[in-house]
């Protein structure tokens, strides 16, 4: 198809152009902002030599060590343990009615803002949270909440645990779409006829060639939990703290001196993530080692029952606690008086709800404002690439996935920080539109992977068809291929509105606390306690990417009513 | 020469190698069908012809269709219709919307919705104006594809296999449609098939790559 790059032809080539810069120019600017200044050179600000005196500086802070230790340890053990309790489910239960009913719950958790899912976790397993006033007092005698450290305990294990939650429907979801693409049926006939055993047939002959499938979003959640910040503040250590949570410190501390040593932090964090990330290679390395040597070893592992009743135990563990989270939030955010062992609270009213109608409205239009403008950058900017790609035949090579996958794997907090600095520094923190597009660089790589299937999936033949009959190509993709693929298209926009309604390090640096949205005003109550007030933060928080999901499915239904196409 | 599909010392090469080698003239009217193996180049044929050949494809030769050489020209300049196995009706129209896709964008609204009630009038299919294709039968959403093909004012006609996914009980009766079609309107044709039935009931020369 030499010919086809006609009419808007020369303008998309600027598409992918535009797509790699949005990727990469935001991250090396903000690397090099972050660098500069913890290697001493930041002229505004008095640092005109270079040294490596703040470097060396922050490791003094009280803590720091442990920070790091601890930033290790949470991005590692978050994804192993996700990791582990998805493809132990999988192994268990693919293609059982089981593993149909227990995936429908993941589509819907996966929407949920990680601040949300924590906060609701949080009112779950606290001392005074909804399990212990459940077994209270008549199994535990409790007639006062325990003096138990469960919540922000040092050892992390609480963030830990809220993290596996929410990471969980990612990998899931990531993994039910990677099988799609590599036969997963014929393989496990093909182990199963030789006398292998259900769960060994697919760590043997799935798990090796979805794992590389894996690999990038795996890397993605050990960067995101090495450096998460709004879980950490809720559910995480406070003194001493997760190293992100100590930048986030440093960079909001008044003394400008600070400057200097957040960024030489987030350096550190950079080397934190780093080594969890080598960590991980290392044991990946390992693991391939030991299951090379089990495959050849011709055992057939036939005795899996008790596997599978453990590994389907702690799937379904994982959905109803995500689930009862979620409701003990709505519970929390209409109770009444609830007096401490009572199982629910003594009535429900909406009073708390319509006294802060007010206040939640302009964060949520904020959110609104800045998911939609910057998601629809992103599926536009997408679709031009996906365009672009086709009517140049191009191959989209594995160097250009790493790229899409780029601002996933670098920590936020490294860069953004040092984005905001030059902002600062040119006045632009705090207004919407570096804002929205901070939220880009984070919308973009799910928006991409979400529409490239579908598209690249299409039926050629139909726009041949529409060629053949005399059409310009601009015409066949507007009246043709996109309204075809209206569902998909409106389902990378919930996603992209989503994954933005969720994002708080970007909202809070380049925003600098001026641009308040229900993310950020929901993390922001963490330290006060008002159960009922966060629990209607987050729960409209939630809602929010929900209502976006629902819309998805409902408007091809609305718009074409009598077309079974879209039913 | 005048209304013919010529097909003029065309070599077909796939990643070097040679696929085919054809000098042919279609005549107006005149259904050329083409047999042979899968593999054989038979479908890259048509995609040479109506400017679909993927790049891993070579070829020299020309096409020349009614006097003008379209061996280089864009698919949409072609005047080739095309119709596959699949009816391909757009999903997300109505088949009077599909329709009015086919034709050409020349004169006004009412004219072009006259046109294609016309031609679903001739063949007694103007109560299905309004539906949605998804809810029509195969054999009538053949028809309907067939109909969108000639309202473009194709000047050949290109069938890649486009009766194999109907039952025989309709098959015969679609491919009688459309061979009296493409007769009616004089377009020469090439049929791609399988079925040796299809090859028989064109009437014209059988050619086996």
């Amino acid at each position: 198809m030499h010919n086809k790059a006609k009419g808007w032809g020369d303008p998309l080539v600027l598409a992918p152009v535009l797509m790699i810069v949005a990727l990469t120019g935001p991250l090396i600017a903000g690397l090099a902002g972050v660098l500069l200044p913890a290697f001493g050179f930041f002229p505004t600000l008095g640092g005109k030599h270079f040294t490596l005196s703040f470097l060396h500086e922050v490791t003094h802070k009280p803590g720091f060590w442990y920070s790091v230790q601890l930033s290790i340890w949470i991005g590692v053990a978050t994804t192993f343990l996700s990791l582990v309790i998805v493809i132990s489910f999988f192994a268990a239960q693919w293609g059982s009615p089981t593993f149909q009913r227990l995936s429908r719950f993941i589509s819907p958790l996966m929407s949920v803002p990680h601040a949300a899912a924590a906060f609701g976790f949080a009112f779950l397993i606290a001392p005074s949270g909804w399990i212990v006033r459940l077994f209270s007092p008549w199994a535990t005698g409790f007639n006062h909440p325990p003096d138990w450290l469960v919540i922000n305990d040092p050892a992390g294990n609480a963030l830990l645990i809220g993290l596996v939650l929410k990471e969980i429907p990612f990998i899931f979801l990531v993994a039910l779409s990677a099988s799609s693409q590599i036969n997963v049926d014929e393989r496990l006939k093909v182990a199963r006829s030789l006398g292998y055993g259900r769960v060994w047939s697919w760590f043997i002959a799935v798990f090796p060639t979805l794992y590389k499938q894996l690999r990038l979003p795996i890397y993605a959640v050990i960067a995101f939990s090495s450096s998460v910040v709004d879980v950490a503040l809720i559910l995480g250590p406070n003194f001493p703290a997760m190293l992100p949570v100590q930048l986030l410190r440093w960079m909001n501390d008044p003394e400008l001196e600070m400057r200097f040593v957040a960024a030489a932090g987030a350096v550190w964090q950079l080397g934190a993530t780093l080594l969890a990330l080598i960590s991980w290679r290392i044991g990946e390395a390992l693991v391939g080692y030991i299951g090379r040597r089990l495959t050849i070893s011709g055992e057939r592992q036939k005795n899996d029952h008790w596997f599978r009743a453990l590994a389907t135990l702690m799937m379904a563990i994982v959905i109803v606690t995500f689930v009862l989270s979620m409701i003990i939030l709505a519970v929390w955010s209409c109770a009444g008086f609830w007096r401490f062992p009572n199982a629910l609270p003594s009535g429900f009213t909406f009073s708390r709800w319509l006294e802060n109608a007010g206040s939640v409205w302009t964060p949520v239009v904020n959110a609104m404002s800045i998911a939609i403008t910057s998601t629809m950058i992103c599926v536009a900017l997408t679709l031009a690439c996906l365009e672009n790609e086709f009517r140049r035949d191009i191959q989209f090579t594995p160097a250009a996935l790493r790229i899409l996958y780029l601002p996933l794997i670098v920590p936020q907090i490294a860069f953004l920080f040092g984005i905001s600095v030059f902002l600062v520094r040119y006045g632009l923190d705090g207004s919407f539109w570096p804002v929205t597009l901070a939220h880009t660089i984070f919308v973009l790589p799910y928006v991409f992977l979400s529409l490239a299937a579908p598209f690249r999936n299409f039926d050629l033949r139909y726009l041949q068809v529409a060629s053949s009959l005399g059409v310009s190509q601009n015409k066949v993709l507007f009246s043709v291929r996109l309204p075809m693929l209206l569902k998909p298209i409106l389902l990378a926009i919930a996603l992209g509105i989503a994954i933005s309604i969720a994002q708080y390090l970007p909202t809070l640096l380049i925003g600098a606390g001026r641009l308040p949205t229900i993310t950020t005003e929901a993390v922001a109550l963490a330290a006060g306690g008002d159960r009922r007030l966060i629990g209607i933060y987050a729960l409209v928080q939630t809602l929010l990417p929900a209502i976006g999901f629902i819309a998805a499915s409902l408007v091809p239904r609305a718009a074409f009513p009598d077309r079974k196409f879209f039913r | 020469m005048k209304d013919a599909l010529c097909i003029e010392n065309v070599c077909l090469f796939h990643d070097g190698a040679k696929l085919l080698d054809l000098n042919l003239d279609i005549q107006p009217g005149e259904v050329l069908t083409v047999m042979g193996p899968s593999g054989s180049g038979k479908s890259s044929l048509l995609n040479l012809i109506s400017g679909f050949l993927p790049p891993s494809f070579s070829f020299t030769g020309r096409v020349v269709l009614d006097g003008v050489d379209i061996t280089q020209a864009d698919p949409a300049d072609r005047k080739v219709g095309l119709m596959f196995q699949d009816p391909l009706l757009f999903p997300h129209l109505s088949v009077e919307d599909n329709l009015m896709f086919g034709l050409p964008a020349t004169g006004s609204k009412e004219e072009r919705c006259a046109k294609v009630r016309a031609a679903l009038d001739a063949v007694n299919m103007v109560e299905l104006g309004h539906r949605d294709p998804l809810t029509l039968s195969g054999g009538q959403q053949s028809r309907i594809a067939l109909l969108r093909v000639l309202l473009s004012e194709p000047k050949a006609l290109l069938l890649d296999e486009p009766f194999s996914a109907l039952d025989s009980g309709l098959r015969g009766k679609v491919r009688d449609f459309v061979f009296n079609q493409a007769k009616a309107k004089k377009l020469p044709t090439i049929l791609v098939t399988h079925d040796q039935l299809d090859a028989d009931h064109s009437g014209g020369k059988i050619i086996t790559l």
